[in-house]
C-alpha cells in the first residue's frame, strides 16, 4: 500500500517535473474538476493508456464552488462539469471557450433530443456537451416509510415531505432535505403549481417559505451528500435528493444485505430535471488535449461504464444498448415519457432573484 | 567611503523593525486594501464578478464607490445578527479557554523544568496532526452512534444517544480543543517568569495562598491572559471550518454568512463589505484596548 502511494508520488511529482520544462508541442496533461464519485473506476486508466494524456483529476461538491474558481479567472482547470444552469450564468461572463466541434469523433453519438432541449441555456450547444443528466425527487426507506405513514399515503407525491402531517410521522426515523436553495424552493414552487423559475420575490419569501416553515422542524438536517450513507444504512428513512444518489444509496445497501430497501420516486407532481455539462474554460492551457478528454467522454462504451457505475443517465444514444437493464429500465433513471412531460428545467433567473433564494433558504435554516 | 554611505544606510534597528512592517504591508496592508477595494464595487456578470473602480478617459479621472453593499448590510438584520452570535461565541469560547487554561499553564510552569518540557511538548504535539484532520475526529467521537454515546451507553448513563453533533455546543468543544494551547502557551510564558520572593512575602504577612494567587499572581499575569484571549477572541469571530463541520444549520456565524455571500450570492463586493465592517469591529476593541495598556504601562 505504501509503496503504491510512493510509487503514485514519484510519478505525480515526474508528471510535475515534465511540465515545468515544457515541451513544443501541448503538454501531455489534461486537468479536471468533476464532481466528487461521478465516474467509474476505470474511465482515467482507459484515458491515459488511449491517449497517452495524463489527466489531473480534482473534485467538487458544489456547483457553487466551481464557479466561483471560474469567475476568479485562472482555475489551471481544462475540462470542467457545471450543472446546465449555473453553465448559463457562466456564459454570461464569457467563461467558457467555444467547442471545435471539427475536433470531435464522436460527437454523433449524443442524442439529438437532449442536445436541442439544452440549447436554451448554449445556444447550438457551442460550449458544452451533456454529461450525465438526473431529477430531483424523493429517495426513501420502503419499510420504514410504510411503517410510519400506514399504507394508504402515498409516495409519489410531494405531500409526503411537504404537509406537516405526513412528514411529522417521519421525523423520527430522519428527514434529509438537499441543502441546495436553487434545488429546494423551485420544487416547492412546482408543488404549489407556481412557475418553478417564477422571478416574483414575493413567491419565494412569502409561499414557498410558509410551506417551509411549518415543515422545517421535521427536518433532521440540510446536507447535499451525507444523505446517500445514511439511508443506505437506514439512519434517515426519506430525503429530498438527487435521483442517482439515491440509487446509490439503494445498490450500497443490496451489497451490504442490511435489509434496507431503498426507493427513488419522481412525484408525480412533477420535478426538475438537470443536466452536468461537460466545458472548456477560455484560459484552459490545454484546450487541444481537453478536446481529446472531452471526445473520448462521447465514446459509447466509455459513457455506458460510467453510467452503469455512477447510477445516472447519460445523453449518449449510442450507448443505451451498452448500459445495464436493471439502470435502463429503472424509471427513476430513465424516467417514463409520461413522467418526463411534468418535469421541468431551470432558467436563467435574475441576480436579485438569486440573493431573494438563497435569503430565503437561510431564514428557512436558521429562523434569523 | 563606507562612512559617508553609512548616513544612507539604515541602522540596525531600523532593519529589524522594517521586518515585520514590511511583513505587515504585504500580508495585511495590501490584502486589506484589495478587499475595500472591492466593497466599493459593483456586482457583474463577468471575470472576476465585480466592476472596477476607476476609469481614465478623456484626461478625465472617474472614480466610482458604490456605497450600496454597506448599506445594504443595515437593511437586513442577518448580519447584524451573526456579527451579535459571532461576538458571543467568541466570548464565550475564550472564558472557556481562560479556566481550562489557565490552571494547566499554572501547574505546567510550577512544575520541575524536565516535566515541563514533556508537559508541553504535549500541549503542542497534538497540533502537528491537520487541524482539519482533528476536527473531522470530533465529529467520530461527538455523533449519534460515535465514541463518546456509545461509551456513555455502554455505562448505561443514558439510554438514547445525546445529540451533541450539529449543535452549537459541538461547536463550542471544537473551538476551545483548537484554541486552547493558544491560552496556555502565552500564560505559561508569564507565569514562568513569576518571582516566587513576592508569594513567599505574601506568606509572611499572613496571606492565605488563594488569597496570595488573587492578589499577585492573577494581577501580573494579565498580560498572559489578555494576550492569550486576543489570540483566541479574533480568530474565533471569523471561524467557518469548525462551525461548518461540527455546527448545525442554526449555528449562524458571520464566517458562515461571508461564505454564503461569496459563493451562493456571487456577490464579491457584498462579501468584502461583511469582512471590512468585522475587521472594523474587532479593530475598534483591540485598539481602544492597546491605548489604554500603553498608558498604563508608561
Amino acid at each position: 500500500m505504501l509503496k503504491k502511494t510512493f510509487l503514485k508520488l514519484t510519478v505525480a511529482f515526474a508528471v510535475l517535473m515534465i511540465s515545468t520544462i515544457g515541451l513544443a508541442e501541448e503538454e501531455k496533461v489534461v486537468n479536471v474538476f468533476n464532481w466528487s464519485d461521478y465516474i467509474a473506476k476505470d474511465t482515467l486508466e482507459l484515458f491515459e493508456k488511449e491517449t497517452g494524456i495524463k489527466p489531473v483529476y480534482d473534485v467538487f461538491d458544489s456547483n457553487e464552488v466551481l464557479e466561483t474558481k471560474l469567475l476568479a479567472g485562472g482555475s489551471g482547470f481544462d475540462v470542467v462539469f457545471p450543472s446546465n444552469s449555473f453553465l448559463g450564468k457562466q456564459l454570461k461572463a464569457g467563461v467558457f471557450k467555444k467547442l471545435d466541434k471539427s475536433k470531435f469523433k464522436n460527437y454523433g453519438n449524443l442524442d439529438e433530443a437532449y442536445l436541442k432541449l439544452l440549447a436554451y441555456m448554449d445556444k447550438d450547444n457551442e460550449h458544452s456537451i451533456p454529461y450525465m443528466w438526473g431529477t430531483t425527487g424523493i429517495g426513501y426507506n420502503v419499510d420504514k416509510v410504510k411503517k410510519a405513514l400506514g399504507e394508504n399515503v402515498p409516495v409519489d407525491s410531494w405531500d409526503i415531505l411537504f404537509k406537516p402531517e405526513n412528514i411529522s410521522k417521519l421525523t423520527k426515523c430522519g428527514v434529509a432535505f438537499l441543502d441546495a436553495p436553487t434545488e429546494v424552493l423551485p420544487a416547492v414552487l412546482n408543488y404549489l403549481k407556481l412557475d418553478p423559475n417564477s422571478t416574483k420575490a414575493s413567491d419565494y419569501t412569502d409561499k414557498a417559505y410558509k410551506v417551509l416553515e411549518k415543515v422545517r422542524p421535521y427536518i433532521t438536517y440540510f446536507h447535499s451528500s451525507k444523505y446517500i450513507n445514511d439511508l443506505a444504512n437506514g439512519d434517515i428513512c426519506i430525503a429530498l435528493g438527487w435521483s442517482g444518489d439515491v440509487i446509490q444509496a439503494q445498490s450500497r445497501a443490496t451489497e451490504a444485505k442490511n435489509g434496507v430497501n431503498v426507493a427513488y420516486v419522481i412525484p408525480k407532481e412533477g420535478a426538475a430535471l438537470w443536466f452536468d455539462m461537460m466545458a472548456i474554460p477560455k484560459d484552459a492551457k490545454h484546450p487541444d488535449n481537453a478536446h481529446k478528454f472531452l471526445d473520448f467522454f462521447m465514446k459509447p462504451e466509455i459513457i455506458a461504464g460510467i453510467s452503469n457505475h455512477v447510477a445516472y443517465a447519460n445523453a449518449n444514444k449510442a450507448s443505451y444498448p451498452l448500459i445495464d437493464k436493471a439502470i435502463m429500465d429503472n424509471k427513476g433513471i430513465y424516467p417514463s415519457e409520461e413522467t418526463k412531460k411534468n418535469l421541468f428545467m431551470f432558467k436563467l433567473l435574475p441576480l436579485k432573484i438569486t440573493r431573494t433564494v438563497n435569503r430565503t433558504w437561510t431564514k428557512i435554516k436558521t429562523g434569523k | 567611503m563606507i562612512g559617508k554611505l553609512k548616513k544612507y544606510l539604515p541602522e540596525g534597528r531600523t532593519l529589524v523593525i522594517a521586518i515585520p512592517l514590511v511583513w505587515m504591508l504585504l500580508f495585511f496592508l495590501i490584502p486589506f486594501a484589495i478587499v475595500l477595494k472591492i466593497s466599493f464595487s459593483e456586482m457583474m456578470t463577468a471575470i472576476p464578478p465585480f466592476s472596477t473602480l476607476w476609469k481614465y478617459a478623456d484626461e478625465m479621472l472617474n472614480v466610482k464607490l458604490n456605497m450600496g453593499n454597506y448599506l445594504f448590510l443595515l437593511t437586513d438584520d442577518l448580519y447584524i445578527s451573526a456579527y451579535i452570535n459571532s461576538v458571543k461565541m467568541a466570548t464565550l469560547s475564550t472564558v472557556f479557554c481562560l479556566l481550562i487554561g489557565y490552571p494547566m499553564a499554572y501547574s505546567i510552569a510550577n512544575a520541575s523544568p524536565t516535566v515541563r518540557n514533556i508537559l508541553l511538548l504535549g500541549i503542542v504535539l497534538p497540533s502537528w496532526t491537520s487541524f482539519l484532520i482533528r476536527i473531522y475526529a470530533w465529529i467520530g467521537i461527538l455523533k449519534n452512534n460515535g465514541l463518546f454515546n456509545n461509551f456513555l451507553m455502554g455505562l448505561g448513563v443514558i439510554d438514547q444517544p445525546l445529540i451533541i453533533l450539529n449543535t452549537n455546543i459541538a461547536v463550542y468543544i471544537g473551538i476551545v480543543y483548537a484554541y486552547l494551547p493558544f491560552m496556555i502557551l502565552p500564560l505559561y510564558t508569564n507565569l514562568v517568569k513569576h518571582d516566587h520572593t513576592l508569594l513567599e512575602a505574601a506568606y509572611d504577612l499572613g496571606a492565605r495562598p488563594w488569597k496570595s494567587f488573587l492578589a499577585i499572581t492573577i494581577p501580573l499575569s494579565f498580560p498572559g491572559i489578555v494576550a492569550g484571549s486576543m489570540l483566541i477572541f479574533i480568530p474565533v469571530v471569523g471561524e467557518f471550518v469548525i462551525p461548518e463541520l461540527l455546527g448545525g444549520s442554526e449555528t449562524l456565524m458571520i464566517g458562515r454568512v461571508l461564505w454564503q455571500e461569496f459563493f451562493n450570492n456571487r456577490d464579491w463586493p457584498v462579501a468584502s463589505a461583511v469582512a471590512i465592517i468585522m475587521l472594523l469591529l474587532l479593530a475598534i476593541p483591540v485598539a481602544v484596548f492597546h491605548h489604554y495598556q500603553s498608558k498604563e504601562a508608561l
